[in-house]
Order: structure tokens, then sequence, then C-alpha cells
């Protein structure tokens, strides 16, 4: 098991660490987009989808594990990582023409992970954990909509718009990123990927954006 | 032409090293950069001072020896050159030149412009080789290698050591580098006795001399003065999984 360790410890080892749970997430991000997607469809739909999943808790409850391992070990290799090279680089530089060389979503991805952590840590206290007071009842879709917590509040409407913006951000770099890392950088492959990752880094982030777009700024539900 | 160059002077790896603000006259736009540094530290000597020290030594773009950022650019702002082969007409009359070492922490500083790239040495030492026949020099044919690899390995061997890709990586990562020669060597048939022990010692010697964790920002590739690709560090992760996963 030694070489397991000093393997996941390398710095490639963290970099496929790191690669493998974000596309883990991404996959994530379509099942719980298409969740989502019920909300268009009207209180009704929406709660009835909410109940279903109720029903197969255990399953969920499972689901929900897993995916907090996976969020875990993306989270601290993350912050592995960030420590890490700020300790390879020394003195920085007086001059640093860095937008010459490189793209601004690809040297920030700590700055807009961070901030979807923050979202991550709000949704997960406010609309989840009220869901999972709530047994039945159909108030689920009223939840979402709140004046508190949910799209009734202009503020959380704006913060949540905020969060999928960069979250687009993140996956714009991250998704063709993760590939690299896997070693799939190749002429043959890479126009795939490249379109592969336009779903990933714009359609899903716009289609979670479309949420507190439509229903906290444009009024629709009412 | 005339510029004012704000150069780092550092007396040795121990001091605290700072700016020093230079004028420079007389420059002609067909001189390199060089030529107009060693006209600044001839005037330096004159007046009694010490010249400021900079790596260099064939000044044709081969030897991967000098290497200085200048205006925040690996190599200055042109891509794909070594710092030698900068020209003044690539600056205007009256800029303001800002000159520093590279900055990492596995290329410590020496003296002013000067860095030690030892650790490059080191990684080399722990797997940048291969193993051959000794004996009577052997038919240069006898061993079939398709064109492609052939350009894949010559593009790696490209790489001139300079540590642009670390100085200009935000992470001070040095994944263009050894990707380069462990790619070289990966795709070559001379280079198979050692090719998983080769990528997994170069990953270790990497990692424990201090140079950070490759991004994928590819920075390292828009300044190499070899346009070296970061498919070299793909191939790199490709060969260091292959190496670890299996027996």
């Amino acid at each position: 098991m030694g070489w397991m360790f000093d393997f996941l410890n390398s710095s490639i080892g963290k970099k496929i660490q790191m690669a493998i749970t974000g596309v883990l997430l991404c996959l994530f991000l379509i099942i719980h987009l298409i969740g989502n997607l019920f909300l268009f469809a009207g209180p009704h739909a929406f709660n009835t989808y909410v109940e279903t999943l109720s029903a197969v808790r255990p399953i969920v409850r499972s689901i929900e594990l897993i995916l907090t391992l996976i969020f875990l070990g993306h989270i601290f290799n993350g912050i592995r990582l960030i420590i890490a090279n700020r300790q390879a680089t020394s003195v920085k530089y007086a001059v640093n023409k860095a937008r010459e060389n490189s793209t601004i979503v690809s040297r920030t991805m700590g700055i807009t992970g961070s901030v979807i952590f923050i979202f991550l840590a709000v949704h997960l206290s406010t609309i989840w954990y009220t869901f999972q007071l709530e047994h039945g009842g159909g108030k689920f879709f009223d939840i979402v909509m709140s004046n508190n917590i949910g799209f009734g509040n202009l503020i959380v409407t704006i913060f949540y718009m905020i969060a999928m913006f960069l979250l687009g951000f993140h996956l714009r770099h991250g998704f063709q990123s993760a590939f690299q890392t896997f070693g799939w950088n190749h002429t043959k492959y890479k126009s795939i990927i490249e379109v592969v990752a336009v779903f990933f880094w714009l359609i899903l982030p716009v289609g979670f954006l479309m949420i507190p777009l439509y229903f906290g700024l444009l009024g629709g539900g009412n | 032409m005339k510029v004012t160059v704000k150069i780092w002077r550092q007396k040795d790896s121990r001091s605290k090293g700072s700016f020093q603000t230079y004028p420079v006259d007389n420059i002609s736009e067909e001189m390199s950069f060089f030529e107009m540094l060693d006209m600044l530290n001839e005037s330096l000597v004159k007046q009694g001072e010490k010249p400021v020290a900079f790596d260099h030594d064939c000044r044709e773009g081969i030897c991967g020896t000098c290497g200085m950022f200048i205006n925040g650019r690996a190599h200055g702002p042109i891509s794909g050159i070594t710092t030698c082969q900068l020209h003044m007409r690539r600056f205007n009359d009256g800029d303001t030149i800002v000159v520093e070492p590279w900055r990492a922490k596995a290329f410590p500083v020496i003296q002013d412009l000067v860095v030690d790239r030892t650790s490059f040495d080191r990684i080399m030492l722990s797997g940048g080789y291969i193993s051959i026949n000794s004996g009577g020099a052997p038919d240069a044919n006898a061993i079939p290698i398709s064109k492609i690899s052939a350009d894949i390995a010559m593009d790696g061997a490209s790489c001139i050591g300079c540590g642009a890709c670390v100085a200009t990586c935000k992470n001070s990562s040095a994944m263009l580098f050894v990707s380069a020669k462990v790619s070289q060597f990966a795709v070559l048939p001379q280079g198979q006795v050692e090719r998983k022990e080769r990528v997994q010692n170069m990953v270790t010697s990497m990692d424990e001399e201090g140079f950070g964790n490759c991004t994928n920002t590819y920075a390292c590739e828009a300044e190499c003065p070899k346009e070296i690709s970061v498919a070299h560090i793909a191939r790199m992760n490709r060969e260091f999984l292959k190496a670890n996963l299996s027996g």
C-alpha cells in the first residue's frame, strides 16, 4: 500500500485526484440540473419529484455520502495544492504580464473554487437543510421561492447567479484540464474534448443560472 | 536610443536584493539586449561600481544559459526566443525596462540576475539517461524508428533547460522541462529499458527539489523559447500513471 500513498502524494498524483473528483462532480451537476429543471414545470411537478426522492431516502443518503467524500477530496486536495504552490514560489515578480501567456480562468481556480465553496455551504445550510426537515406536504417549491432563503430574496438570487457564473469560469479551465491530467492531450481527441467541455462550462452553468434569473429577477412562477 | 533599466541587484544568496535604476545612452537598434547590458557594465566598471552579474554563454539561442524576466515576460516580450536573441529594436526610445532574475524556490538567486539551476541537473541525474551496449559503434540505422516518434523525441530533446517554464509558471512547476526529457526517451526504443523507473524517479526528484504542482495554465508552453508543447506534460502524466499502476 506504500506505493499507493506515494503515488497519491506525488505532484502528478495530486493532479489526478483533482481531475477524477472534478469530473465526478461535473457528472453530479448534470443530475442536479435535471432535477432543478422540474421547477420550470410548476410547483406540482417539482414537489412530486422531491417527494419521489424522499421515498428512496436510503439510496439518496448513500449517494450523498459518496458525494460528500468526493467534494471533500476535491476541496482538501485543492487547498493542499494552493499551500504547496505558495511554498514553491519565492519572491513575486515586480512586473508580471501573466495575461500574455495564460488565461485568467486558469490562474484563478483557487478564487473561483473558494466562492463556489461558500455557495455550497450556504446552499446546504439553507435549501438542502430545510428540505430535510420537510416530510411530504408539498412545500418544497415554496421553500425554493421563499422570501428568506429562496429566490424571493434579492440578495440570495444575486449570490446564486454570481456563484453559477463563477462555476462556469471554474469549469472553463477545470474540465479540459482534467483530460490533460489524464494524459488525453492528443490531436485526435482534443477537438472532441473541447466540444464536450462547452456543455460543462457553458450550457450547464447557464442552465443553473436560469433558475435564479427566471424566478428571482424576472418574477417567473407567480 | 536611450533607455532606463531597472535591474534587480543582489550581492549574494544570503543578502536581500533591491532594484537599482540605471540610464543607458547611445544604444543602436541593432544591438542585442546583452550588448546593451555589456555597455551598462562597462560604464559601471568605469565608475568603480560592481557590474551586473548575468548568465550567458553561446549568445545564439542554443545553450539555455541565459534567462531573465524582462518587463514581466520570461526572455522578454518576444515569443520563441532566448534572452540573447532579443534585440534593442524591440524596445522604444525612452522605455523603462524592468529586469528580474527567475523567481522560484528551487532556483535560488546567487547574485543579481544569476540563479542556481542545479536542481535541473539533479532531476536529469535521477533518470535522464539510457542504457546502451558498450563496444564498437553500432550501425546508425540498425534500429527502425518511425518518423512520428523521431519528431516527438526531437521536439522533447530541443529543450535547452533554460528554466523559463519554471520562471513563468505561477506555481513554479518544472513539468514542461521534466516532461520533455521523459518524452524524448519514452517514445524511442533506446529509452525502453528504464522507461518505468525513469518517469517515477524524475517526478520524485522534481517534487523533492521543491518545484510546485502544475495546474495546466499552459504559460510554460507560451514562454518556452523552443516552443515545446504541453502535450509532453500529458504524455508524462500517462507514463507516470502507467508506471505506477502496472506491476
